[in-house]
């Protein structure tokens, strides 16, 4: 990436431009004939998941289909907001709440429901103080926030990103100025979990790093491991005294039940380790453009949480001030309330419910269509995304032949597939594989 | 996006001189054993403090939000209406990593002037950002890596955090005279002296209204002048505009040195804040925009401003956006605001009047017209830490320890109680 050359102090030309109206009275307008600091700036390239969404909205062609960005659509793939929310939000403007800064560490009735979400509730965690919690934005900025104070309080240590992983994870550490590496993640052979090889780079790193792993509904690839395999990489993590930092975008959203997809992180706890977690409510509240998710420390003493929360505070004070109040509001209300929180968990069902119909369905189409090819992995994979194995080439295909559009790894959002283009999407992804 | 390796090393050097370190030595006393505490932080801090007190007739002087004559939060009747309005359209979808369009247009145009060229040339990169934090903290982090070797020059004194905000964006800061004790005013011949001499291509952080923490700000002669200087010394003017129309009570008059600085030609980079101006505190709503030479850089400069913003938060919320997009969409709701913002100006400026009456009277030899003299939501008291402290322990009057007053949590029926305490803790 090239930077700007200041190349210090020159002949400046001014030449007299003929003048024009600027706010309404005739300027003087004296052009630099001198290059701009900031000339070679250079165009960067579309965000590779971002990016998509774009490119699909510039396609004026009727068949085309976006299964690019991980946004939840309903069968007739319009965008949904959940009857929770909309009552929660028409409970907010009625009560006329105000606009006025959180405190730095956000919203406490948030705080207080997204960690018992994340734990259950009352759990002896939340009970003995031990946990510090932190409002912020979305998975992203819960993320950018822990990676921070990485790089602050516990600097020198590596962070182990497995392979691959969701795009935005590299971008977050080493804008923060923290190093990271891979661990083997996914096995293109099985279209599975490569488990052998994610315990071998887990025990060759060193000891005291820090692990990212995903809580579940692995992005892109929507393998997870077993609950056997969640223990045995709990063993190596104690052995190696590792420190894992959860990354969890699905709770509820990949199985269904918010308890179920909390498993591996309350695993961990109970078994005594420290961890941090990223929490997102995009996706299961549907809360997207709100920001709303929070950073969690659980960890062995009130004391360290404390210290540790006042660290996050100073953190996050130079990015945003305070965190953005609707979402977080929302949340409260729905978790707040019994009716409304059976409510969500039942419309959450039906979104979980509704993916995990049309993965079925493109998975027998392509059965039908090339019964030579496994595409058992469709329905093994979880939550919303799948990993096709397609190559660069056979993504280009889709795109451009097909108009479908996903990201060059070759994931695909099933969210963004309605029951009734699983057969063009299955003939595409054939033709895809057949001939290219 | 760079390899992490050779520049995160550099940069960990670089952060481990500066910051308060914990011990990397995890196993003796397991991963965070010896993170420190923090110390608290200076601005929001005192409101902490202040609610602890049981004191009824406790005043709360420190953190700038807008209270009323009841000392209550307003939310302006244009908020109110946009949230119904907003509330019927169902959309949370993600933003753009960019933010709202139609709101960042809109919000370029009430900084610059609906009709200022370059907006006509289409040669301004704009993203929305979340409040003034995130859009300074964004040009620092644009800054450190596309202005490199390149210092900010902050005034003396200014809003705490633009200190702590450059820092963790590693950028060089260097003070520039601005406020002078013995007037409490401008030194203006200090300003010019410390720009003149500071280093070609660096930037220079301004108030472009209704400074913070002093309210003391140039006059439009003092503005073209500085434009000048700069122009002359090719420093780059960043405007930090946190109160438009919330100044004097009429946003183009608060717009005025930045329309004075694109007048003169500059290419500047202004961040925004609605938190203010809007009542719209919680929803971190803010712009971000840089002047740029011609559309192509425009696109380009907007480009890694989204790399860095993606990377920091993804994409910034919706819902304050969508309220601010609604309020400035219409002549007529947008007339309205004007009219609202100017109310809440008119309080503060009728409350420095009070203030300064009420001092005068009460047999204080110390000079207080500083007080109608500067302007916004501050007024730089001038008195010390300890009468500071004094205020808090013996008044239940709380407020920055640098003396700073938001003069919004002053009110027809604290200004005398007010008055008297800050007479007693000076004479």
């Amino acid at each position: 990436m090239s930077q700007t050359l200041f190349t210090g102090p020159g002949p400046v030309l001014q030449q007299r431009i003929p003048q024009r109206l600027v706010s309404g009275r005739p300027v003087k307008h004296c052009l630099h004939l001198r290059a701009s600091r900031l000339e070679s700036v250079e165009q960067a390239p579309p965000d590779p998941i971002l990016g998509v969404s774009e490119a699909f909205k510039a396609d004026t062609s009727d068949l085309k289909l976006n299964l690019g960005v991980g946004a939840y659509r309903t069968e007739e793939l319009k965008p949904y907001v959940l009857s929770v929310v909309k009552k929660a939000e028409r409970k907010i403007v009625d009560a006329g709440q105000n606009h006025e800064y959180l405190p730095i560490d956000g919203l406490a009735s948030f705080n207080k429901a997204t960690i018992n979400l994340l734990l259950g509730f009352d759990h002896p965690a939340v009970k003995e103080g031990r946990v510090a919690t932190i409002q912020s934005l979305s998975g992203t900025g819960s993320l950018r926030v822990g990676a921070q104070f990485i790089n602050k309080c516990i600097p020198g240590k590596t962070v182990y990103l497995s392979n691959p992983t969701w795009g935005n994870h590299k971008g977050i550490f080493s804008n923060a100025g923290v190093k990271w590496e891979f661990y083997r993640y996914f096995d293109p052979e099985t279209v599975g979990l490569d488990f052998d090889g994610l315990m071998e780079d887990i025990k060759n790193a060193p000891n005291e790093s820090i692990i990212v792993l995903h809580g579940c509904a692995h992005n892109p690839t929507g393998v997870d491991p077993t609950k056997e395999q969640w223990s045995k990489i709990a063993d190596l993590i104690v052995d190696k005294n590792h420190l894992p930092f959860f990354d969890v975008a699905y709770q509820g959203f990949a199985s269904g039940s918010l308890d179920e997809d909390a498993y591996a992180p309350r695993y961990f706890v109970e078994r005594g380790i420290e961890i941090l977690v990223a929490q997102s409510y995009s996706k299961n509240l549907g809360l997207y453009g709100e920001r709303v998710g929070a950073l969690n420390f659980i960890l062995s003493s009130s004391s360290a949480a404390k210290k540790v929360l006042s660290q996050l505070k100073v953190i996050a004070r130079t990015i945003y001030s305070n965190p953005p109040t609707h979402g977080a509001r929302i949340v409260s209300e729905v978790v707040g309330n019994e009716g409304m929180f059976g409510e969500w968990k039942q419309e959450m069902e039906g979104m979980a419910g509704r993916i995990k119909g049309v993965r079925q369905e493109l998975q027998d189409h392509l059965e039908r269509i090339n019964p030579d090819k496994d595409w058992s992995f469709i329905t093994k994979q979880i939550g919303m995304f799948s990993f096709t194995g397609l190559t660069s080439q056979q993504v280009e295909n889709m795109t451009n032949k097909h108009h479908i559009y996903m990201t060059k790894d070759g994931r695909i959002s099933l969210a963004g597939l309605s029951s009734s283009k699983a057969e063009y999407l299955a003939k595409a992804i054939d033709d895809s594989v057949r001939n290219c | 996006m760079r390899h992490a390796a050779p520049a995160a090393r550099q940069l960990q050097h670089t952060c481990q001189q500066f910051r308060t370190i914990c011990s990397s030595s995890v196993s003796a006393s397991g991963w965070f054993g010896n993170v420190e505490q923090a110390p608290k932080d200076p601005i929001l801090g005192v409101t902490e403090a202040y609610l602890a007190d049981d004191n009824p007739e406790k005043i709360n002087l420190g953190v700038g939000a807008y209270r009323d004559d009841l000392s209550k939060p307003v939310v302006l009747n244009v908020v109110r209406a946009a949230e119904e309005k907003v509330m019927g359209k169902l959309f949370m979808e993600y933003l753009p990593i960019g933010g709202l369009k139609s709101f960042t247009e809109k919000s370029v145009k009430l900084a610059y002037g609906d009709s200022a060229q370059c907006i006509q040339d289409a040669r301004v990169a704009a993203v929305q950002s979340l409040s003034g934090t995130g859009s300074c903290r964004l040009f620092a982090e644009f800054m450190h890596r596309y202005m490199p070797g390149a210092a900010v020059y902050i005034p003396k004194p200014t809003w705490a955090n633009h200190h702590n905000i450059f820092r963790d964006a590693q950028v060089e800061q260097k003070g520039f005279r601005y406020y002078k004790p013995d007037t409490r005013g401008l030194d203006f011949e200090g300003l010019m002296d410390d720009l003149q001499a500071a280093d070609e291509g660096s930037v220079v952080l301004l108030h472009a209204c209704a400074h913070n923490p002093t309210g003391v700000d140039p006059t439009p002669e003092q503005w073209q002048q500085l434009s000048k200087l700069m122009l002359k010394k090719h420093l780059y003017p960043f405007f930090d505009m946190a109160y438009q129309g919330f100044a004097s009570g009429d946003c183009d008059r608060d717009g005025q040195a930045i329309r004075i600085f694109l007048d003169d030609g500059h290419n500047l980079g202004c961040s925004q804040s609605y938190a203010k101006n809007m009542g719209l505190y919680g929803q971190r709503i803010g712009c971000l925009s840089l002047v740029c030479a011609d559309k192509a850089e425009a696109s380009a400069v907007e480009s890694q401003i989204k790399a860095i913003a993606r990377a920091m938060y993804s994409n910034p919320p919706v819902h304050g956006a969508l309220l601010v997009d609604n309020i400035l969409g219409t002549p007529e709701i947008k007339q309205q605001w004007y009219d609202e913002v100017k109310g809440m100006a008119e309080r503060i400026i009728d409350m420095r009047t009070l203030l300064q009456q009420n001092l005068e009277k009460s047999g204080s030899s110390l000079p207080w017209k500083h007080v109608t003299e500067q302007i916004g939501m501050f007024c730089f008291s001038g008195i010390s830490p300890e009468q500071v402290d004094l205020l808090a322990k013996e008044h239940s009057i709380y407020m920055t320890r640098n003396g700073r007053i938001s003069m919004a949590g002053v009110t027809s029926r604290n200004v005398d109680r007010l008055a008297a305490a800050l007479h007693k803790v000076t004479s």
